[in-house]
């Protein structure tokens, strides 16, 4: 009898022990996004929803915090050893979901998958290697100086080597990448972060639960359970919210803003985003855009501001450039242009005073209001005498014709993945070369080399004023040569019940730290 | 269906590149041509069919690329929550739209019977998705309505009875489903699985009852000018015996047939509907299949509710045997 007793009270002690630690997280959250996410493996696709479910599930080596700067996660410390080499120092006693202790060898088996996905190599090609110094010392090594360590760091959320090493039953390799069909990782999930998935019916429902040894003992979040449901329809989304049946939901749809903003239950959070959205004028396709004096005059013929005030409902921050504000590249001098007469004029002087028709080409389920926002610009460009051919195309159809850019105006969105100015060139305005992937996106065949080697000298020069200056001096040459029509950076909304302050974990990156959610 | 899978694969090149939806901006132009020939998109479109029919002789119907499953266990994930919308919406029809036919049948200048049909005119002209969202509004979030001066008794009380709390589920089918057999979880045997129910039931049953209405009516009203009918009547048989046993069976016959054609156009209607409503069936699953060009699981949804059509149809025939006799089925003995 003594035994037994003394058995049972052990195993109290024991099973109080977790209960104990998660006490405080007791709370329940539903939530609906448009998408859930599309798989569980964070590294078989480079997307909003993928980064979103990384930071729920996982911890990256460092992260950003509101103002764009870096905070310390699963990496305690850092420092600059030489120019091409920067030693992080591991934070000890973090445990894995499946109870696996992190230590760098799972940094190095993610460095080397990361490597290996497909959507994340591109990001990783900078680095040449990764050196293990002890269980908590690893060195992150770079081909060339590389200012943007850091801002890369954050794509390393490290992942269990021992549960993704191995075969599972039917003899394939746990840790093996597939885009399409069923992988282990794609199924199942083990990182160090706030929450498990503890069930999954894709494209209905995801539950999450707490993690009862998660090593941020200081975060603030008492969310025991999250329960995610994709609702894809705008408006569904918003009644779910207003009626209750969930408590936070993202994106809010523009025309919705004000309805949330009335209901006194609910609160609205939004921010100005990073995500810039611009025409592209073909040179190849159209002669007239190959003189900069037509192009300057597409710009003055562009309302920006009035875009983002009448169509997007100032749900949007007029853009006169790339780089939103808080980028190193930011240009605060630049400014939208907008004036009709001096567009006439330019026209005049360039000798196309009678104008010419050309073809447009938008999405118009991409981004918010992507095919008003090309009417709006059609209508405008009219005012100068140049007649648009516009077709708007969902975007399943759309991207195949804008890989050809088979349009003479194309409409694209782009988020640059490093969160630096950077990336926007390189893939924008860079002068299209087949091998290198460099110009990928930049549809209107623009090419100036002088630009594209001052965005190289900035890419390896880790003297944060030295770079800011050139990365500057970038945005205010693509401007003076109107190399493309930047219209503006889509905001951002979030909306929730008033008891859940979501305010503090969001950011612009729209990655909301939900680990550190508190609701009242 | 040999039909139905030539024209789906037909169609697919007009729907888009799905690569778009699996892989990330930057990933460059090489990698997508290599992920493209592992995929097979890159030969013709014959040998692609080719390909895709013979394997779906021995019954696969290839892979969902976003799902990355078997095209048909996505499906038969997807369906249960379709059937249960059409069944909820068929009892409500059949519960309602007998009686109300019939009543406007036999008493058909009767001001209730005039305000049905006028009713059902309405409801046949408004689209399946307002209807939703009308309901969603007033059901689920609740409205308030001040028209009348709260000042005064009737005011507040007018004011009352035009408002309402909300509070009825607006998405999903719940958490309270009881597992069935298979892939089927069931919410008809649960409170909360019953309410969310409601409301995607009648605004799918709101599509198709002012027409079954109106065509019960219209039968009912041709059978009672019959001359059995009138015979009836005379031999002295009570108006409830001739209305309901003569009258009525006569009525269902057509109305059967009808029927059955339209549980098949009600699995598409639900595509509307299970948008609205979030619902997680077969129809919110297509819809979703076409914008991220999942080919394999447009083609797969194509057949199977062609098959669905198939299956109701011959049913149908086939219940028509049983209940008129004047209809014999081939090779059975006379």
């Amino acid at each position: 009898m003594k035994k037994l007793l003394a058995a049972f009270i052990g195993s109290l002690a024991l099973a109080s022990a977790p209960v104990a630690l998660s006490a405080e997280a007791t709370k329940e959250l539903k939530m609906a996004y448009d998408a859930d996410p599309v798989t569980l493996d964070i590294h078989e696709q480079l997307s909003g929803g993928i980064l979103q479910l990384s930071h729920m599930s996982f911890d990256p080596l460092v992260r950003w915090t509101k103002d764009l700067d870096f905070e310390p996660r699963l990496a305690e410390s850092w420092e600059r050893v030489d120019e091409n080499t920067m030693r992080f120092k591991l934070r000890e006693g973090v445990k894995f979901h499946s109870g696996n202790e992190l230590t760098t060898k799972d940094v190095k088996f993610t460095y080397d998958r990361l490597k290996e996905s497909q959507d994340f190599k591109a990001i990783f090609k900078p680095f040449s290697g990764i050196n293990i110094i002890d269980d908590y010392t690893f060195e992150l090594v770079t081909s060339e100086p590389f200012p943007l360590l850091l801002n890369t760091a954050t794509y390393i959320f490290p992942l269990d080597s021992e549960f993704y090493s191995g075969e599972t039953e039917d003899g394939k390799m746990k840790g093996a990448i597939l885009k399409h069909g069923n992988s282990f990782a794609s199924g199942n999930l083990s990182g160090t972060g706030p929450y498990k998935v503890t069930s999954r019916q894709q494209g209905v429902r995801m539950e999450f639960e707490r993690f009862a040894n998660y090593w941020d003992e200081e975060s603030p979040g008492n969310v025991k359970k999250i329960v995610l449901t994709p609702i894809k329809e705008n408006n569904t989304r918003v009644s779910a919210l207003l009626s209750g049946g969930v408590d936070f939901i993202a994106p809010v749809p523009p025309t919705d803003l004000d309805r949330i903003k009335r209901d006194k239950n609910s609160e609205l959070v939004t921010m100005s985003g990073t995500r810039i959205i611009l025409f592209h004028m073909n040179q190849d396709r159209v002669e007239a855009f190959k003189n900069p004096k037509v192009r300057q005059a597409v710009a003055y013929a562009i309302n920006q501001e009035g875009i983002a005030a009448k169509i997007m409902k100032g749900f949007a921050t007029p853009a006169a450039q790339l780089s939103p504000a808080g980028y190193q590249g930011y240009n605060e001098s630049l400014k939208p242009r907008y004036d009709v007469k001096k567009a006439q004029q330019l026209m005049k002087e360039a000798g196309y005073e009678d104008g010419f028709t050309i073809t447009m080409m938008a999405p118009n389920n991409r981004y918010v209001n992507d095919d008003k926002i090309a009417q709006a610009a059609a209508a405008m460009l009219a005012r100068i005498n140049i007649k648009v051919d516009l077709k708007t195309l969902p975007k399943a159809q759309y991207w195949p014709e804008f890989d050809n850019r088979s349009g003479d105006m194309m409409l694209i969105g782009w988020h640059a993945d490093t969160e630096d100015s950077a990336n926007f060139y390189e893939f924008l305005t860079f002068c299209t070369e087949a091998g290198s992937g460099a110009g990928q996106y930049n549809a209107g065949n623009y090419c100036n080399p002088e630009i594209d080697a001052l965005v190289a000298k900035a890419s390896v020069e880790t003297d944060i004023a030295k770079r800011t200056a050139m990365l500057q001096e970038v945005e205010q040459r693509l401007y003076d040569d109107a190399a493309f029509i930047p219209l503006h950076w889509q905001d951002l909304a979030w909306a929730s019940k008033k008891n859940v302050k979501i305010e503090p974990i969001l950011n612009v990156m729209n990655f909301p730290y939900l680990g550190d959610l508190v609701v009242e | 269906m040999f039909v139905i899978s030539v024209i789906a694969f037909a169609i697919q090149d007009g729907l888009g590149d799905p690569l778009q939806e699996m892989v990330g901006m930057s990933v460059s132009m090489e990698e997508r041509e290599a992920l493209r020939e592992e995929l097979g998109l890159n030969d013709s479109m014959v040998v692609q069919y080719l390909r895709f029919a013979g394997k779906a002789i021995q019954g696969d119907l290839g892979n969902s690329y976003f799902y990355g499953k078997p095209t048909l266990t996505v499906i038969a994930e997807h369906l249960p929550a379709t059937l249960e919308l059409v069944i909820g919406a068929s009892l409500i029809i059949m519960l309602l739209s007998v009686p109300i036919g019939v009543y406007a049948a036999i008493r058909p200048q009767a001001w209730l019977a005039k305000f049905f049909m006028g009713v059902s005119t309405v409801g046949i002209s408004i689209p399946v998705f307002l209807t939703a969202i009308v309901l969603i509004q007033i059901y689920s979030i609740g409205i308030t309505v001040e028209w009348f001066p709260v000042d005064s008794g009737w005011g507040q009380w007018l004011n009352g009875a035009l408002s309402t709390d909300g509070g009825m589920p607006s998405y999903g089918r719940g958490d309270d489903l009881k597992h069935l057999f298979g892939t089927w979880n069931s919410g008809f045997f649960s409170e909360l699985g019953l309410m969310h129910l409601v409301l995607p039931c009648v605004s799918l049953a709101s599509i198709m009852l002012p027409l079954f209405i109106r065509l019960i009516r219209a039968e009912m009203m041709e059978v009672l000018q019959s001359d059995y009918i009138r015979y009836a009547r005379a031999k002295g048989l009570s108006s409830a015996r001739i209305n309901f046993l003569h009258a009525l069976k006569n009525t269902m016959l057509p109305v059967i047939t009808v029927g059955g054609v339209q549980v098949g156009v009600m699995v598409a209607y639900t595509i509307l509907t299970e948008t609205v409503f979030q619902w997680p069936g077969v129809g919110l699953m297509f819809l979703e299949a076409i914008t991220r060009s999942d080919i394999p699981l447009i083609v797969a949804y194509l057949m199977v509710v062609g098959l669905i059509f198939v299956i109701t149809n011959t049913l149908v025939d086939l219940v028509y045997g049983l209940v008129n006799p004047t209809v014999k089925l081939t090779g059975k003995k006379a």
